[in-house]
């Protein structure tokens, strides 16, 4: 009986001196930390996507709280986080504008074809090295999936030879932005608003022959528009999603049929 | 002991009874952070600092308090509690005392407070003293750097294979966990070769 005594006892004191040595020690070596960071840090969704541009959430809340950083970056925290990180720093909230990816081509298996059969490895990035990706169009997806298997939330698939976002599940980190080696997606504001489903930098008739869903870069929906959100930029016409409205008169005037509503 | 003899002991436990290749301990660090070079660096550097410390702390109290008293039965469970603690302490200090340090090893040490690597060398080098006298307090010290350094060689020489993996084709099944752990066993074998080279070199 006296064995079990010695033994509890025992253990009870090493584990009273660890405790008292350790508690000793916290307060003794305590390292101030920012309380506004950690505060931060806990209004932030902690995903740790790096969507911001920061190394994870921690270093987005040490950079927010050094006013380094600006409010509204992180898509995933979206309105919420930037309720909760205002006050903490002392700003006015700013108002965030859910984002979604963007895919700009239209390129599917009916409207274009490949020039040739691609063998090698099944990447897009792989196969843009090889004559662009061997498809008609030098512009237009590859359709390899590269975008489709960097992407964490499953929100893009391929569709008929051209990758398609899945508004509801995309939570905009731009993952899938940097994959594309053809440069097609893009962050827009999740909204409605016209989208030209092309970027082909050719002239209006070599792009013809190449898509027939393919910008030709008529002016049409430029002359149309009357917010100035149309430009057109190396034989394409190029939308400016902050200043379209979604009044859908490009999309009705457009000969090629290149202009969706993004949703 | 010897100067000699320690150096054998320290080779030893490097190459002939390499905690992770030949006896199998620290399998998870060894899968989870090997997958870079420079995260299995400080992963090991930071097994190594505690084995050798922790080896330093439970062997006086081994020898002089659960022994005498016959508590030695209660040795999982103090050295858990100690070495817990001591990483604890070990922590607070380097974060006062030097941040650099504590930000290079700090994400790692609270992961291998109560690592098997580490309480298996505390309870080994206690194992190899009771069988031979003269492997004293020094020879387990060296006995502990030299374990904490083979898991580094382990470690390293890992997470070399794996950046190869990444761009091998391998079929789908076989993918991930598995094929890292085939690749695992293999490099194990090869560690089966340096089976009495010790002896042989300290001749």
């Amino acid at each position: 009986m006296s064995g079990i005594i010695t033994a509890v006892l025992l253990v009870v004191v090493i584990s009273l001196i660890v405790g008292v040595v350790l508690a000793a020690a916290s307060v003794l070596m305590e390292v101030p930390t920012d309380e506004k960071t950690e505060k931060i840090e806990e209004s932030l969704p902690g995903a740790n996507c790096g969507a911001c541009g920061y190394s994870g959430c921690a270093g987005y809340a040490a950079a927010l709280s050094n006013g380094e950083a600006q409010l509204g970056l992180c898509s995933l925290g979206g309105q919420e986080a930037i309720d909760a990180i205002a006050p903490i720093i002392g700003t006015q909230a700013v108002k965030s504008v859910p984002k979604t990816a963007v895919v700009h081509c239209g390129g599917n298996d009916s409207n274009t074809a490949k020039m040739a059969e691609y063998q090698g490895v099944r990447s897009c990035a792989c196969a843009n090295q090889l004559f662009a990706g061997l498809g008609k169009c030098l512009y237009g997806c590859i359709g390899y999936g590269d975008c489709v298997h960097v992407c964490e939330y499953g929100a893009i698939s391929i569709n008929d030879g051209v990758a398609q976002v899945n508004v509801e599940k995309c939570r905009a980190c731009g993952k899938c932005v940097n994959v594309c080696p053809k440069k097609l997606i893009a962050i827009e504001p999740k909204r409605s608003h016209a989208v030209v489903k092309c970027i082909n930098c050719d002239k209006g008739a070599q792009t013809k022959k190449s898509c027939a869903v393919g910008c030709i870069g008529c002016m049409k929906c430029d002359n149309e528009c009357s917010l100035g959100a149309i430009r057109i930029e190396k034989f394409h016409a190029v939308i400016d999603a902050e200043k379209c409205t979604g009044c859908e008169k490009c999309v009705s005037v457009c000969p090629q049929h290149v202009i969706e509503m993004s949703r | 002991m010897s100067l000699t003899q320690l150096a054998g002991i320290f080779l030893a436990a490097i190459l002939t009874e390499n905690y992770i290749l030949c006896k199998f301990f620290g399998i998870c660090p060894f899968l989870g952070v090997s997958k870079k070079l420079d995260t299995a660096l400080g992963m090991s550097l930071a097994v190594t600092f505690v084995m050798v410390l922790s080896t330093a702390v439970t062997w006086p109290i081994y020898t002089y308090i659960l022994v005498p008293k016959e508590l030695d039965y209660l040795q999982t469970l103090v050295f858990i509690l100690v070495i817990a603690g001591l990483v604890q302490l070990v922590e607070i200090i380097l974060k006062k005392y030097m941040p650099s340090l504590y930000n290079a090893l700090g994400i790692y040490l609270p992961l291998i407070t109560t690592n098997c690597a580490v309480l298996g060398v505390t309870m080994l080098v206690l194992d190899k003293g009771a069988q031979d006298p003269s492997f004293g307090y020094i020879a387990s010290l060296v006995n502990a750097f030299g374990a904490g350094v083979g898991f580094l060689v382990a470690m390293v020489m890992f997470a070399g294979v794996r950046e190869r993996l990444e761009s091998c084709n391998i079929p789908e099944s076989l993918q991930g966990l598995p094929i890292t752990l085939v690749s695992a066993s293999l490099v194990a074998c090869s560690f089966l070769g340096f089976n009495g080279i010790v002896d042989g070199l300290l001749k």
